[in-house]
Parts: structure tokens; sequence; C-alpha cells
């Protein structure tokens, strides 16, 4: 059902508490950090005499001032909360300063005088392949016989596909709030998206039991990945600084701090070889796909994973070999963004196609129907799992012809010889994601719901809220479960003293997980509920129903209220947990071969640009999404998840450009430098369809699909579409290149690269260095 | 209270608490710094915490909210949508402010703004959404019943990062289809007890805190600004908001220039329209729109409607920088500044003031009292290029404006100005001779592009290369040529839209 966020009347009024929002006592310290100003060298000095003497400031925590672990890190045990005498990154966080305002912690953390002794830095994926530096071993992915297949192959192409990376640019910065309690115990206030990680990161800190930290999250104001690993650094510094003074510290980043300290989505390159038929189906294919990660791991091992695990997209690649390098660079460490590798994957192989089909002169859409996964034969992924769920081909199919993919694209040809300022291009492409955490051990989640005696449900569970509508979805799970009104239920802020151990809320299954875990508390307390009205009623228990905040019993009826009060009374337990893991699924990390996703989510979408070849302006003209949520929980959420995930990574892929210096300081970190879409970009024209006939094969919650992840990918069509565009002023079987984003300066350099700066009067950029 | 950068222990004469309305009542600020912002007002002194900090430099508009000021003429009430966070306080002194908790009726009913959004599903994780819902409330008591490219045009200056901004836009198209409520209805603008209200404010003596004072006449200004020439300048706060906000910078003493009513006209003369310096973007773009239409698209994509509501042209032009995209635009108007140091004034054209990167000709304690645009000519052709990452709210990689008139086949006349090019916003004088010296053609456009290198040579950095910049700022020549010269030959990405059939 349709039903509107649980949050919505308090957003539109402005009451919904974020977590600077929150009051805290009046000796409350604001808190900030120093960060290094050098992308890699040794800490000669470092003197903090002139913060702790600025106005207002109370305390300064650096390395020595950890009680316990000086690390946040989240797999391996490698970046620092405060740099202990080495930096690895220009705005890598030196000490934090807590002192009686915002504005005093902020002006008093520019005081400290530190020497550098700079080292040699590594700043690109180029420079630390050929340093052959990296953050975790080399992966390799290979089936069948690649090499063989491409020396057979009647036709084949080499190239390299470039992608930038990705801000996260939630609008809601970075904060922790660290409030001492009694006997050691630490509350935390955090903006994340994975309470249980920052729990334990900052007991590590303090040297603290997990029993003597609590974390909590009402809401996040925006997350993306951006909050899942970074928040256990904000609130470790917090909880440092609070332990220190005794005080409550609040520690928020500034928009400038938090753009040039924390993680992004990774860029990445890929070098590849394709050999091909004459009809576009690919024959052998060997990519070395390499990702900038950072100084340090954070989530890359996973994120290079899913994306070489999403190189097939949705196709069938026989022979094929993915060399999978995690390069180490000293620029910040990215980390999980929307898609978690996944769409740097898609855009691999969506733009071999989109060469295969212009090398051969066909449409690209038809490469691509050609090289889709069967459903009984060429259907088992490079990594060895079988894809059971198959619907490509038919919501393919649908979506040409409800966008009229056959007839635009002609008229689009037609307008293309008759014009020669202005081209358009048009591109369909489809979306085959994997869900579940590929590590498998985070598939779990865990629910607590509580029926007080006014007939009135309390609902927790593991997952965070940032937007996404989880806690509405859980809220209609549990109220459909107990036959209540939506109103009767109420989702609490996650807590991890109510219930413990949770994953992150991340890889698109937040529903799947805690709506099950939630659901297995509900029935647990309906069942003994009906047991209860059942003996009372003296009727079979298959009599009893629970519906519309009323429960029959035989002949009887009572108010769900009235038979929670009965049962109260009766001494029946009115509160439950429940657990979840998702089911059939396996993975295993040395082969890189099993079962790594529960099931598959599916869409499409067709693009339609309009570019200016005298400028590189490009413009979004029509957008068609048919995309798949099985049997969806709530619809208007899951349009806002569709419309919300494309138009970001049509950023992604266009105008959101990060730019480093040649010192590798990060130049774009504020919205007037770094460019998300705005209200013009949403395009013009539009249809967004949910899948209406497909409920998902496998028992997920009512047979729905995870749709966090999965509609970001569906903006490659806007880069292709771009593509296309550009091809139309070259030669036919001409390539163009295109690297992302789509900038207007890239969209010139790849007309001169098809040699169509002539037809225009316009000559290729010399000398055009490339931004990362 | 927040730090203050000034403090100054004795209070001096005169009135110096900060008056506002808010939700009907006076609030009043004593012992206000002047460099406090709306926002952190709103959110650490009066725990109003609805509006949202996303970027402290108005970029994201998290942090909108609408000021009423009483009209020029005494009719009404002006509401305008500002951006709190780089706004100082005493600078609203005398001003009604509107928040988002403000619009709700009494009895919590939503207004139709906010119940537009709910219906729309227009809010995810909302922290965005108040700053969306007080631009569109300000857009609602200007016109409840706008077009989709009204409703884009008012939320140019929101960031949403969830919605993908359809269901934003869609609540804007629609909030007119609501009962227009008593509580914020349509005609708020007119309501004689909300004007009364306002009038009460009043106040006598101007405005004074330590390091603030709001002067009202134009002597008064340029004897304060003559007496501490150290003193800075403030009108709409723009970017000055920024030097506290990001910068952290202690400010000197502020004379504010926004309650000096001489510099807030605009007036069309024999020689000229003449802006005065405390004029915002917003009705200095209108009027220049006014006369050369073809810069309506300059104007729409000149920072924001909450940056143009607050920030002043003649302050875009006192800031200087090389790209900012009103510079090009009067330079090759042939626009000048009036100047005033003292009780001596001069004239300056517009492309003299700039000496080198933020290195101006003025005189300490001197200052633009306003700036003269010529008007039309007959056969002038006028036209104003951008182009950035972004279509709106961006800066530019590169800017130009074009002022030229063709008689007989040949160029008569050319100002070919351009920012983005080099340390300052400047005139091409060697393209403009090559130009001159050429037929009307594509022949002649190419060979006076090929000067441009001649001209400029520009830098690389985040927003382009050097060697991008130069081949666009010659194509945008190009295209000016191309507009004139077929005008049936789409130019524009946004033609393609009407040949789709859709438009």
């Amino acid at each position: 059902m349709s039903i509107r966020h649980e949050s919505a009347h308090l957003h539109v009024r402005g009451q919904a508490l974020y977590a600077d929002d929150i009051p805290l006592a009046a000796n409350v310290l604001h808190a900030a950090f120093g960060l290094s100003t050098i992308a890699h060298g040794r800490i000669r000095s470092m003197d903090t005499t002139p913060v702790l003497a600025s106005p207002g400031v109370i305390a300064v925590a650096a390395a020595d001032d950890v009680p316990g672990e000086n690390n946040y890190g989240s797999i391996l045990h490698d970046d620092p909360i405060f740099a202990p005498g080495i930096v690895q990154y220009a705005g890598a966080p030196l000490f934090a300063v807590a002192a009686t305002s915002y504005t005093a912690a902020r002006k008093a953390a520019r005081r400290a005088r530190i020497d550098y002794e700079p080292l040699a830095a590594i700043l690109d994926i180029r420079a630390a392949l050929a340093a052959q530096a990296m953050v975790v071993p080399t992966e390799r992915f290979e089936r069948g016989r690649p090499q063989a297949a491409l020396a057979q192959s009647p036709y084949r192409l080499q190239g390299t596909v470039t992608m930038g990376g990705q801000d996260h640019f939630y609008l809601e910065g970075q904060i922790a709030s660290a409030i001492p309690q009694e006997d050691g115990g630490m509350l935390i206030i955090s903006s994340t998206q994975h309470p249980s990680e920052v729990q334990q990161i900052v007991a590590h800190a303090l040297a603290r039991r997990a029993n003597q930290v609590v974390v909590q999250c009402r809401r996040m104001g925006g997350g993306f990945g951006g909050k899942e690993t970074q928040p256990a650094l904000i609130a470790a510094a917090a909880a440092v600084l609070a332990d220190k003074t005794g005080r409550p510290v609040k520690l928020r980043l500034d928009r400038d701090t938090d753009m040039l300290m924390t993680g992004k989505r990774h860029d990445f390159l890929a070098d590849y070889d394709v050999g091909f038929d004459a009809t576009g189906r690919i024959l052998g294919l060997t990519v070395l796909l390499a990702s900038r990660c950072g100084y340090s791991a954070d989530l890359s091992g996973p994120v290079n994973d899913r994306a070489a695990l999403h190189i097939d997209n949705a196709y069938f690649l026989e022979n094929v070999a993915i060399v999978s390098c995690r390069c180490k660079t000293h620029t910040v460490s990215n980390t999980a963004f929307r898609g978690f590798g996944g769409p740097q994957g898609m855009v691999v192989i969506e733009q071999i196609i989109d060469s295969i089909a212009r090398k051969l002169e066909l449409d690209p859409l038809a490469v691509r129907q050609r090289n889709f996964y069967g459903t009984t034969s060429r259907n088992v992924t490079h990594y060895g799992q079988t894809v059971e769920d198959n619907i490509i081909e038919h919501l393919v199919a649908r979506l040409a012809a409800s966008s009229a993919y056959h007839e635009r694209r002609a008229r689009v040809a037609q307008w293309n010889a008759k014009h020669r300022i202005v081209k358009r291009g048009i591109a369909l492409t489809p979306v085959k994601f994997g869900i579940s955490f590929t590590a498998t051990m985070w598939n779990r989640a865990g629910a607590l719901v509580h029926v007080y005696t006014d007939g009135t449900v309390l609902v927790n569970h593991g997952g965070t809220e940032m937007g996404q509508g989880l806690f509405t979805k859980v809220a209609q799970i549990v109220a459909h479960e107990l036959g209540l009104p939506l109103a009767a239920v109420r989702v609490s802020a996650t807590d991890t003293s109510k219930v413990p151990n949770t994953a992150a809320t991340a890889a698109s299954s937040s529903t799947d997980l805690n709506g099950k875990a939630a659901q297995a508390a509900a029935r647990a307390i309906r069942e003994r509920l009906a047991q209860f009205a059942a003996e009372t009623c003296c009727v079979d228990l298959s009599e009893v129903s629970f519906c519309d905040g009323q429960v029959c019993a035989g002949d009887r009826r009572f108010t769900f209220a009235e038979l929670v009060q009965q049962a109260n009374a009766a001494r029946i337990c009115l509160s439950s947990t429940g657990y979840y893991r998702t089911p059939k699924i396996g993975w295993d990390k040395k082969a890189l071969q099993g079962r790594p996703f529960f099931y598959y989510a599916y869409g499409a979408a067709v693009s339609e640009v309009s570019l200016d070849v005298l400028t590189g302006e490009t413009q979004l003209l029509r957008v068609d999404i048919l995309h798949d949520a099985g049997n969806s929980v709530n619809p208007a959420i899951d349009l806002g998840q569709i419309e919300g995930g494309f138009l970001q990574g049509v950023g992604w892929l266009t105008s959101e450009e990060l730019w480093w210096s040649s010192a590798g300081e990060l130049r774009t970190h504020a919205p007037s430098t770094y460019k998300i879409p705005t209200a013009r970009d949403w395009p013009p024209h539009f249809s967004v369809q949910l899948l209406d006939d497909q409920p998902n094969r496998e028992d997920t919650i009512y047979r729905s699909k995870a749709v966090g992840e999965p509609p970001l990918m569906l903006s490659i069509s806007t880069l292709l579409a771009i593509r296309d565009a550009i091809a139309s002023c070259g030669p036919r079987g001409e390539l163009a290149e295109l690297a992302a984003p789509a900038t207007p300066e890239a969209v010139l350099r790849a007309l001169a690269a098809v040699g169509a700066g002539a037809k225009a009067g316009i000559e290729p950029p010399a000398g055009a260095e490339t931004a990362a | 209270m927040p730090d203050t950068p000034q403090g100054e222990p004795s209070r001096p004469a005169g009135r110096c608490e900060v008056r506002f309305l808010l939700d009907g009542k006076i609030e009043r600020v004593e012992n206000c710094p002047p460099t406090l912002t709306v926002l952190e007002y709103l959110r650490e002194v009066a725990h109003r915490t609805g509006t949202k900090e996303g970027c402290a430099e108005g970029d994201c508009g998290a942090c909108t909210v609408v000021l009423g000021e009483r009209t020029a003429d005494g009719r009404g009430i002006d509401y305008r949508a500002v951006n709190s966070c780089i706004r100082f306080l005493p600078t609203i002194d005398g001003q009604e402010l509107v928040t988002v908790e403000s619009l709700a009726a009494p009895d919590g009913t939503p207004h139709p703004v906010q119940q537009a959004m709910l219906d729309q599903h227009g809010s995810q994780c909302g922290f965005c959404t108040p700053g969306f819902v007080m631009s569109l409330f300000a857009l609602y008591l200007r016109n409840a019943m706008p077009s989709r490219a009204t409703v884009i045009e008012a939320l140019s200056g929101n960031l949403c990062r969830c919605t993908g901004y359809r269901p934003i836009i869609e609540a804007g198209v629609r909030m007119g289809s609501y009962p227009d409520p008593a509580h914020w209805s349509r005609d708020a603008t007119a309501r004689d007890a909300r004007r009364a209200r306002l009038d009460a404010l009043h106040r006598d003596e101007p405005l004074r805190l330590p390091g603030f004072r709001a002067p009202r006449t134009v002597d008064e200004v340029a004897s304060a600004l003559e007496a501490d020439p150290g003193s800075v300048l403030l009108a709409g706060g723009t970017d000055i908001g920024l030097w506290v906000t990001k910068q952290l910078r202690d400010l000197p003493p502020i004379i504010y220039i926004g309650n000096v009513s001489a510099l807030k006209s605009i007036r069309r003369e024999a020689d000229g329209l003449r802006v005065g310096a405390a004029v915002s973007l917003a009705d200095a773009w209108e009027s220049l729109v006014d006369l050369y239409p073809d810069l309506a698209e300059m104007a729409q994509r000149f920072g924001s409607p909450p940056v143009r509501n607050s920030g002043t042209l003649c302050g875009n032009l006192a800031n200087g920088s090389p790209i900012g995209d009103s510079i090009p635009v009067l330079i090759a108007l042939g626009a000048e500044v009036e100047l005033r140091c003292g009780p001596r004034t001069r004239h300056v054209p517009v492309g003299r003031l700039y000496l080198g990167y933020q290195r101006k000709d003025l005189a300490p304690g001197e200052f633009i009292v306003s700036v003269r645009i010529p008007l039309p000519s007959a056969g002038l052709w006028v036209s104003a290029y951008k182009v950035s990452k972004r279509f709106d709210q961006d800066i530019s990689a590169v800017a130009a404006a074009f002022a030229v008139r063709i008689e007989a086949g040949r160029v008569q006349y050319a100002r070919l100005a351009f920012g983005g090019m080099a340390a300052v916003a400047a005139r091409a004088p060697a393209t403009e001779r090559a130009l001159l010296a050429a037929p009307w053609s594509e022949a002649g456009i190419d060979a006076a592009a090929a000067r441009l290198a001649e001209d400029f040579t520009p830098l690389t950095d985040l927003r382009a290369t050097g060697a991008y910049r130069l081949q666009v700022a010659a194509n945008l020549l190009r295209r000016f040529y191309f507009e004139h010269s077929d005008p049936r030959e789409p130019t524009r990405t946004a033609e393609a839209l009407a040949a789709m059939g859709l438009d």
C-alpha cells in the first residue's frame, strides 16, 4: 500500500528531530577536527598549545589521548581515529578540540602548528598500479577459457573505461554526540547506518565493554552508504573528548570538513579486451578492473568484489577473466556508496557492449538482447550462481514497447541528419543487481515488538532510517501481522540496547531482513494472543483472526485492546523478539564461487538526451523506467527510491566531478564546487513504472524485492544516450569513448576524439587534462 | 549565545537591540553579535531547530527562511526566500521572519504547501524539506498556481539528495489547488494587520550595535566609511557571510547599507538605468531583462532565488570576482559605476574598475553608489551565455556577453566580454578588432575566434581546463553568430524538446 513516510508530517513542519536538534545538557561542549593539509608525510611536530589557548577551548585530544584502540577500521584495523605520526591523505584527522561553542572549536582547530616531512604521494589509479600499491590483495575472477576465446573471436576490441567517484552529499553532515553516563557508561547519539559498529568501535576506543556503550539513531538526514563506516570515527572522537572532559560533546562536521575527511564512491578504470561475433555476442572478455581505494581498506574489498560480481550485469559471459586491483592511494579512503561497486562494474560492461554495437553498426539494444542471460541455458554467472529468476528479457521487451524505443531511435537519427549544432541520443540499459551482503554473516536481523495494554505497539529493529522508508515499511508489516491500523504501530529510534549485534542498514536489504525479523516477532505475539483467545472462547485456534483492530474468535469479537488487556491480566507475555537469517546463500571467499545473492532485482531505463556540440552541454529530455520491486510493500516509497536513485546516478555520471590538485588536495568540497543535480535536472518527460506482474520467486517479505540500490544503475542509460549523441557526430563505426562524469568538457573531448569538431568549426582541446 | 567577534562591553547610545517579527510577535535580541547569522539565532538561541544547516554557504537551501519587508511603495509586504545561514541577524531588523514552524495553522493544520508535499510524497530523509517548504511558500504568496517552469526556477537554490525532485516539483504545481488557508493566505502580503505589525517595528534612530551600524542616508554611509576606511560595507551578505561561516574571519566594524532608501531604488533615466547599491540581484536582473530580454537566461542562472533576493548587483561588482556573471554583462553593455568617497563623486566604466585579481580602482573609503546601464539602442544585438557543469546555480567555467551591431553585412560595433578567462572579467580587444575588420560571416567569426588566444590565457582549475575555456569562448562567439544568422537552426539543448512533440 502506498502509505506516506512515517515522519512526513514532521518533515514538512520542521518537527523531525535529527542528531543536531536533540537538546543536550547546558554544559555540552562542541568539537571540531584538526586536519592534515598534505597528502602524505611524517609529522615532525604537532603543537596544539595555540589550540588550547584559544577562547572557549576546554580540551584537545590526539592519538595519545585515546584510552583504548586508536582505530575505527571496519574490517582491517588500518584507519586511525587520530593520525599517529604519519598522515596518508589531505584531510586526515590529526586531533580534535572541544570548546564551549561550535565556532570556538572550529576557530581553535585551525591554530595548531604542524611541521610535516612530506613523503612521495600516490594519487591516482595508474600511479598505484605502476607501484603495485594495494590496500588488499588483488583478486582474480575467471570462468571458461577467455584467452583462447579471444584468440578465436572474429571481432575484437580493446579499450579503457573510466569513471569518477562520487561524494554522498547527504544533506545532514556527519554528526555524533557522546554523553557520559554513570559507572563508565557512554551514550552515543549518532547519525549512522551501523549503530552496532559505532558501539563496538567506541567501546574499543575507550577501552570499555560493549555493555557500557549505547548507540541511538532515530533518523539520518540521508546516508547513501556514507554513514556505514564513517560515523564510527566521528562518534569515537566525540567519545574520547567526552570521556576526557566528563561533559557531553557534540561533534558536527561542517560541510567542507565532511567532504575533505570522509570517504566517497570509488573511481574505477577498466582496461578491457573483448572478442565477439558478427551478431555482437560476446565470446571472450578480459578486464583489468582497478579502483582508487584511498589510504586504507575500509570496505574496499567487498566493494571491489561486488564490482567484479556485477561486470556481467544481465549478460552471460561464457569466457571471462577479471583481475580486480584495489589500489592504495594517498587520498581519502573510499567507502560504501549506493550500489557498492555494482554500478562501476555495470558501467564497464555497458560501455563495452555499446562499443561492440558501434563497431558492428548495430542497434546497441539488439546487442544487449543478444547477450542476455538465458532461463534454462546460458544462465550461470561467472561466479557460479544460477540465475533462477531471470525476467530481463520480458522486462526489456515491455519497456522497449512502452517507451517506443525503436520509433524514437529513428526520429533521433532523422534529427541528427538535419541539425549540426544540437544533437540527440537515446539508449536503453538493463539492470540486474544481486541482493544480499556478499559476506553471508551480515544477512541477519533482529527485532523487538512490544504490545501495550491500550492496544498500541512499539517496534524496534536493527535497521536505521535514512529516508528510504524502512520504518514505514516495518510498521506496515507489523500492523498487517497484528491486524491493526497503521496508526496503532510506532517504530522508535534504533538503539543498540534494544536490538543488539545488528548488521549495517545497507546492501538494499534492510526491509528484507528487518521486515522478516519484525514479522517473526509480531507473529510470536499474535500466536500467543490467538492461543489465549481460543482458550478463553473455547474455539479452535483456526477460528481466531486478527483484522482491522478487531480479534474474532468464533462468534466473539474483541477489540485488539480488549484482548490485550485480558491477556495481560492472564499474565501472557506481550513482548517478543524476532530474528531472521537469509536462507539459501553461501559464498566461498577463496574460490570466489557460490551463491552470494538470495535473488536478483531487475530494471531497465531508456534515456533520451540532447547535446550542444559547441559547448558539450547536455540535457536529459526524457526517461522511461520499468523497475522490478516484486510485490511492492509500499509502491509510493519504492517509486521514491527509483526516481531518487536514478537521478543520483545521473549526477554521478554527468555533473558530479571530484577534482584534486596535483598535490592531492580535494578542491571540490562544498556545494559551490561539487554539483549534484537540481530540480531542473529531473527530465521534463518521464514515465516511471513498477513491474507489476512478477512477485519475488524467493520467500521474501510478502514477495517484495529490495529497491534501495538497483535504481541508481538505471542512470547508465543517460551516460550511454550522451555517448549515442556523440557517436552521431562521427563516422559510423567510431567508438566515441566517453569518460564519466560526462561534464561539458568531457563531452567536448569525446566529440573531438570522433573528429566531430570540424562539423561545428571547433578544434579539439589541445593538452586537455583529465580530472579523476 | 555564540561567540562574539567584537566584544565591546559598553552599549552605545540609541536603540541597540535587534527587533523583528516572528509568528506575529516582536522578538527582541539584545547584545546581538553583528555577525550572528539568522540560522544561528534560530537554532542556538531560539531553539527552533526546524531550519537546517546543510552547507553554511548559501548553496544547498536547507536553511531557507522567508523575510517580509514593507514594499517601497508602502502598499504591501514583500515576502522573499533567503538563505538564513549567511544572513546576519541585525540585517533583518524591522522585518518579519517566517520559518517552517510558522506555516501550519494554530490548530496544527498544515499549510497547502506542506499538505501538497505530504500528498506528493515530497520528503524522504526530510532534512532538506523545511528549505523546500519555505521556497515553495515564498512562491505561493507570489503565485499560488505556478507553471512547472516557475516551480523549478523557484526551487533552483534547494538541493535534495533523496527524491530526484519529481514529487517536490509536483507539490509546487499542485499547491494552489488546496483551499487557501486563513493563516498565511495568498493575500497575506496585503493584510492590514500584518502591515501594521511590521510598521510597529519602525524605529526613529538607525540601528547601532557594537561593531555594526545601519545608516539611512548615502551621506552618512560616505562619512562613516571615510572616517573608518577599514570598515566593511555590507549589503546582502551573500559573499561576506561566507567570510564568517567558512573562513571564520573576525570582521572589522560593519556599515550596513540595506537601510539606505536612496540606495534601494532602480531609476530609468534618459542616459540609462540606474541601479542603487542596495538593490537586490533579483530586482536588478528583472529590470535588466526588461531592457534586454536576451539576458533572461543569465538572470535566471545567476546564483539562486534566495541568493538573488539577498545579494545585490553592486555587491557582485564590488566583489569583482573573475567569475562574477554580472560583470561581463555590464562590461559588454558599457555600464559605469558611480563611486563616492567622502563628499566626492566620480564615474568609472565597469570595465576599468578591475586592475587585477582582487584589485580594484577604489580608494580607501570609496564605495559604489550605483551602476548605470545604457538603454538599448536600435540594431544592437545583446546576448549573454554561461557554461557550467550544472545548468542551475553553478559558477561559470566561462561566461560571455556580446553587444554587436551589424550594418550592411559588416560589424560596426562590438563589445565582447568574458568571465572565467582571466584574473578579472574583461573584454577581448584582439578578437573585437578582428570582428570589426571582417564581414559578418561564418568565416569572419572563425577568424575573430582564432584571436581569442591573444586576449586570454585562461587557467585550469576545478571548473575546467584552460584549453576548454578557450575553445568554449570561441564557440560561444560562434553560437552568437548562428543565433543571429539562422534563428531557425537550434543552438540550445532545450530546443530539442519541442521537436520531440512533447514540449
